[in-house]
C-alpha cells in the first residue's frame, strides 16, 4: 500500500484547529497533487469546549477517512493531550503547546514542546495566529506538504486583509522548527 | 506560488451533492434544513438564484417534499435535502410521487434514530425507511455513495434515474460523507451525461397522462404549458381520474411495480475490488465501505483472499447478483452503521447466514473491526 500519513490537531473550540485542517488539506491536495481529506469533530461544541480536526494525506485514493495510527498529533489543550496521546503511532511526532500542556505523556514518540502560543503573541503580535505558528511547525518537522503549497493554500483561505499576519505567523513557526533541528 | 490544479477543489460531501444537482439541472429546492444535510440547502440557496432556480425554504417537510412534486410536475427538475426526522415526515408525499409518477429526488443524510436520534452523528440506518417508509406496494430507488467523488456523481445519476423512469430517487449519505473535506476533481462537462424526462409529442386535446405504452413510463406533460390533467395519490386510470374499477386499478398497480423490474438490471450498479479469486466477501455502502476496502486491503496484505462489493444502488438490490457469488464465496462479512439492514437483504441473496459487523453508536466501523472478523473466518 502507498504512502499514508495522518495528523490530528486537537484543542479548544475558537482556536482556528478546523481551518488549519482545512489549510493542510489544501496544500497537500490542490497545490502539492497529492490526495487529502479532513475531517473534524462535529457536535453541539461551542467555543472553548473540545475541537478536534483529522487530515489524511495519502499518494493513493484515501479509503478509510479518520485518523486511527497518527503520525502527528497538535495538542493545545491538556486534555486533548491526555485523551489523544495514545493514539500517535511509533516514532510519530507529538506537538505540544508549552504554555497549557504541562504533564507530557511517554510512550515511543518524537516529543516538540514549544510555547506556540507565547510566540504568537511576543513574536507576532497576536495570539489569535497561534494556529498559523502550529501549522508552520507541523509543516516543517513532517515535511509532508512542500512549504509553498502551504503559503498558497493560506492566502486562498485566511480572511482578505490579514494574508500577511498570517503568513508571517506561519514563517516563524516554520522556522523555529527548522532552527531548532539544524 | 505553488502550481494549483485549477479542476481540484477541497469540498464535502454535501457541498458536491448540491453542485452535482445543479449540474444535472436541478433548478427547485424545496426544503427545511436539519443536521447533519443543512449545507446542501445552504449552498443551494445560494447557487440557485445565480443560474435561475428558485430555492424555498418551507414550513416543514412535508410541505417541502409537497413543493418539490408540484415544481417538477411544471417540468422543473426538483429536489429536496433532510434527515432521520425529516426525511420520516417527507413519507407520505414520497408515496404521493411514486404513485403519480413524478419525477423528483430526496437527499437523506441520516442520523442515529429512531426519532430526534443523533442528530451530529453518522448511522446508516434508514436503508428500510428509504425502501419501505411509504405505505403500499411502491416503486423506488435508493443510491448510496461513499466518497465526495461518488456523492457528485450519484447525485447526477440520481437525477437520471428518475428523470428515466419517472420513480422517485432517495440519496442516502451519512455524517461522514456529508462533512468530510475531500480532493474533488470536477468532470468535464461534455463528460456528464444528463438525461430528460421524456415529453409527450400528443395534443393537449387528446394527451393522457398515465397512458400505457411499450416502455411502461408514461409520457409526460409539463403543466403550464397548455396541458390540463389530474393528478391523484387516488389509484387511477390512464386517464389520471380515480377509478375502483379492478381491471384498471390492478393494470395500474402491476405497471408501477413492472417499471423497476424490468429496468432493475440497468438500473443497479455496484463496484467490485480483489472479488476474482476470493474466499470471504465484503458487503458494504456508504462510509462503511471505505472502512471496508481499508480493511479488504490490509487483509490482502497479509495474504488473506477476500474480496470487496460495494453497493452503489441498494434499492432494488441486486439478489441475482449476489446469489451467483456464492458458490464461490465461503463467508460474507457485511459492516454497517445499523443493525444489520443490508446483511438481512444480503441472506436474502445468498440463502445462508452473513457474518455482522455493525455498529450504532455514532462512531464509523474501524477498519480494524472488519480485519478481525476477516482473520476469524479466515482460520
Amino acid at each position: 500500500m502507498g504512502f499514508r500519513f495522518e495528523f490530528r490537531l486537537s484543542g479548544a473550540g475558537g482556536q482556528g484547529l478546523i481551518l488549519t485542517g482545512k489549510i493542510l488539506a489544501e496544500a497537500a491536495a490542490i497545490y502539492d497533487g497529492k490526495n487529502a481529506t479532513q475531517s473534524q469533530s462535529y457536535g453541539p461544541e461551542a467555543r472553548g469546549g473540545s475541537s478536534r480536526s483529522e487530515v489524511i494525506v495519502s499518494d493513493e485514493e484515501i479509503d478509510y477517512p479518520k485518523a486511527v495510527n497518527i503520525d502527528l498529533l497538535l495538542c493545545f489543550t491538556q486534555e486533548a493531550c491526555d485523551k489523544y496521546s495514545m493514539d500517535i503511532n511509533k516514532n510519530g511526532i507529538l506537538l505540544i503547546d508549552s504554555g497549557f500542556v504541562t504533564n507530557v505523556p511517554k510512550g515511543d514518540f518524537r516529543i516538540y514542546s514549544l510555547p506556540i502560543t507565547e510566540i504568537a503573541e511576543k513574536e507576532v503580535g497576536k495570539s489569535l495566529v497561534a494556529n498559523l505558528v502550529a501549522l508552520g511547525m507541523i509543516t516543517a518537522l513532517t515535511k509532508v506538504v512542500s512549504k509553498e503549497a502551504v503559503e498558497s493554500a493560506i492566502l486562498s483561505r485566511v480572511p482578505k486583509g490579514t494574508e500577511e499576519l498570517n503568513i508571517n505567523a506561519f514563517n516563524i513557526g516554520f522556522d523555529k522548527v527548522t532552527a531548532q533541528s539544524k | 506560488m505553488a502550481k494549483q490544479n485549477v479542476n481540484a477543489k477541497l469540498m464535502t460531501g454535501n457541498e458536491a451533492c448540491a453542485e452535482a444537482a445543479i449540474v444535472a439541472g436541478m433548478r427547485f429546492f424545496g426544503g427545511y434544513p436539519i443536521t447533519p444535510s443543512s449545507e446542501i440547502a445552504e449552498v443551494l440557496a445560494h447557487r440557485l438564484p445565480e443560474v435561475g432556480g428558485i430555492f424555498v425554504q418551507m414550513e416543514d417537510e412535508l410541505a417541502s417534499m409537497a413543493t418539490i412534486i408540484g415544481a417538477s410536475l411544471a417540468g422543473v427538475k426538483s429536489m429536496t435535502a433532510t434527515s432521520g426526522p425529516g426525511f420520516s415526515l417527507m413519507q407520505e408525499n414520497i408515496g404521493y410521487a411514486s404513485m403519480t409518477e413524478v419525477p423528483c429526488v430526496i437527499v437523506n443524510v441520516q442520523r442515529g434514530g429512531p426519532s430526534t436520534g443523533l442528530p451530529t452523528l453518522p448511522a446508516q440506518a434508514d436503508v428500510m425507511q428509504a425502501r419501505w417508509g411509504t405505505h403500499g406496494d411502491h416503486s423506488i430507488i435508493v443510491v448510496a455513495p461513499s466518497t465526495v467523488r461518488e456523492t457528485y456523481d450519484w447525485t447526477i445519476k440520481a437525477f437520471n434515474l428518475t428523470e428515466q423512469y419517472r420513480i422517485p430517487v432517495i440519496v442516502l449519505l451519512d455524517e461522514v460523507i456529508a462533512h468530510v473535506n475531500e480532493k474533488m476533481v470536477i468532470p468535464e462537462p461534455e463528460t456528464i451525461t444528463i438525461i430528460d424526462r421524456k415529453r409527450s409529442t400528443e395534443s393537449p386535446d387528446t394527451y393522457q397522462p398515465y397512458k400505457q405504452n411499450d416502455s411502461d413510463i408514461p409520457l409526460f406533460a409539463d403543466f403550464g404549458t397548455g396541458y390540463r390533467y389530474n393528478v391523484t395519490g387516488l389509484s387511477h386510470d390512464e386517464t389520471g381520474f380515480p377509478t375502483n374499477d379492478p381491471q384498471k386499478i390492478n393494470a395500474l398497480y402491476s405497471r408501477l411495480s413492472r417499471k423497476l423490474e424490468r429496468y432493475q438490471d440497468q438500473i443497479i450498479e455496484y463496484k467490485t475490488e480483489y472479488l476474482k479469486d476470493a474466499e470471504i466477501c465484503i458487503v458494504a455502502f456508504g462510509s462503511s465501505a471505505r472502512s471496508a476496502y481499508r480493511a479488504v486491503r490490509l487483509a490482502r496484505q497479509q495474504g488473506i483472499k477476500v474480496g470487496m462489493f460495494q453497493l452503489f444502488v441498494i434499492w432494488p438490490f441486486p439478489y441475482k447478483i449476489l446469489g451467483r457469488l456464492a458458490s464461490q464465496i465461503k463467508a460474507f462479512i457485511v459492516p454497517e452503521m445499523n443493525l444489520g439492514q443490508i446483511a438481512h437483504e444480503v441472506s436474502c441473496a445468498i440463502k445462508s447466514d452473513v457474518i455482522k459487523v455493525n455498529r450504532v453508536d455514532g462512531s464509523l466501523i474501524t477498519p480494524n473491526e472488519i480485519l478481525e472478523r476477516i482473520k476469524n473466518v479466515s482460520v
